[in-house]
């Protein structure tokens, strides 16, 4: 696959990602900023009445069970998987390679497997304060029992379409278009600037 | 005026696209039928209370939806999928106050 460059740091002069701590930081870091830059992020979708079939075909490949229901997903640190529409998951690995893995289990039969990993670009944002700063910018319900872990949502943010996975209790992955990576990140530092956060 | 998706739950209507009247019936695409086609184009009930009404959730799931909106109080009555088959991915049920 071709090297990837993330586009938070793409102009050398102005990067957008500064590592350290930024905003009301002395009076404490409620959240931590990262870019996750998984090696693998696929869309995955399935035919009518085939979403059995892919979802046993992305735990064959991952080992991720997904649980029943609308918006449900699994993570296990490196592999994440959750639903973000009928029929259609999106499946991430910190590893590249992960479209290969699955061309000979979602055959064209089952379903379709897009290969986003280029597309999307992975912000996680963690710490207490993660559901207060989201809160700002996406009208969802960010509570735990709302928002299970695991779990995604399909949402947007000023038209800048955004899918949202929890991957614990106080974290939250955030993958959207790299196009408009620079000015989400921007945004969400704005947000995040009242309660203190560090970019890793 | 909130739109209860039947797969994300209630969503702001800033996230929906109006895809236009639901009543309408395409004619085949073959039809030579003038009447059929001019009614499809330009007829519409134009009702003073609950109107059929086809959405998309373009800033979420992208799910085609029927909604039923009343023309007065803005009240969504119900919400499906467009698609039958999509029934089963259904968890979050219409409620009545929008």
């Amino acid at each position: 696959m071709v090297e990837r460059q993330s586009p938070l740091e793409l102009a050398p002069l102005e990067p957008e990602l500064r590592t350290g701590s930024h905003g009301d930081f002395e009076h404490g870091i409620d959240v931590i900023l990262s870019e996750t830059r998984p090696g693998s992020i696929l869309q995955l979708a399935a035919w009518p009445g085939q979403e059995k079939k892919l979802i046993s075909g992305i735990r064959t490949v991952t080992g991720l069970a997904l649980p029943d229901g609308a918006g449900a997903g699994s993570t296990d640190g490196v592999r994440s998987v959750f639903g973000f529409a009928p029929g259609k998951f999106t499946v991430v690995d910190g590893a590249e390679g992960l479209a290969s893995a699955f061309a000979n289990v979602v055959t064209p039969a089952i379903g379709t497997v897009t290969d986003l990993s280029h597309g999307r670009t992975a912000i996680r944002i963690a710490g207490p304060k993660a559901e207060w700063v989201l809160a700002k910018l996406f009208a969802i319900d960010f509570a735990l029992p709302a928002f299970p872990v695991g779990a995604g949502r399909s949402t947007m943010h000023h038209d800048v379409f955004a899918q949202i996975q929890r991957t614990g209790a106080d974290q939250f992955d955030i993958y959207v278009f790299r196009s408009f990576a620079r000015s989400f990140w921007k945004a969400l530092c704005h947000a995040s600037e009242e309660v203190g956060y560090e970019v890793q | 005026m909130l739109i209860t998706c039947p797969y994300c739950g209630p969503r702001d209507v800033i996230e929906f696209t109006y895809q236009g009247d639901g009543n309408r019936e395409r004619p085949q695409p073959a039809s030579q039928n003038l009447d059929a086609w001019n009614a499809y184009v330009y007829d519409r009930l134009n009702p003073a209370g609950d109107h059929n009404e086809i959405w998309q959730h373009s800033g979420g799931c992208r799910a085609h939806l029927k909604v039923v909106r009343n023309t007065l109080t803005h009240d969504i009555s119900s919400v499906a999928f467009a698609r039958g088959d999509h029934k089963a991915a259904a968890r979050h049920k219409a409620e009545g106050k929008a």
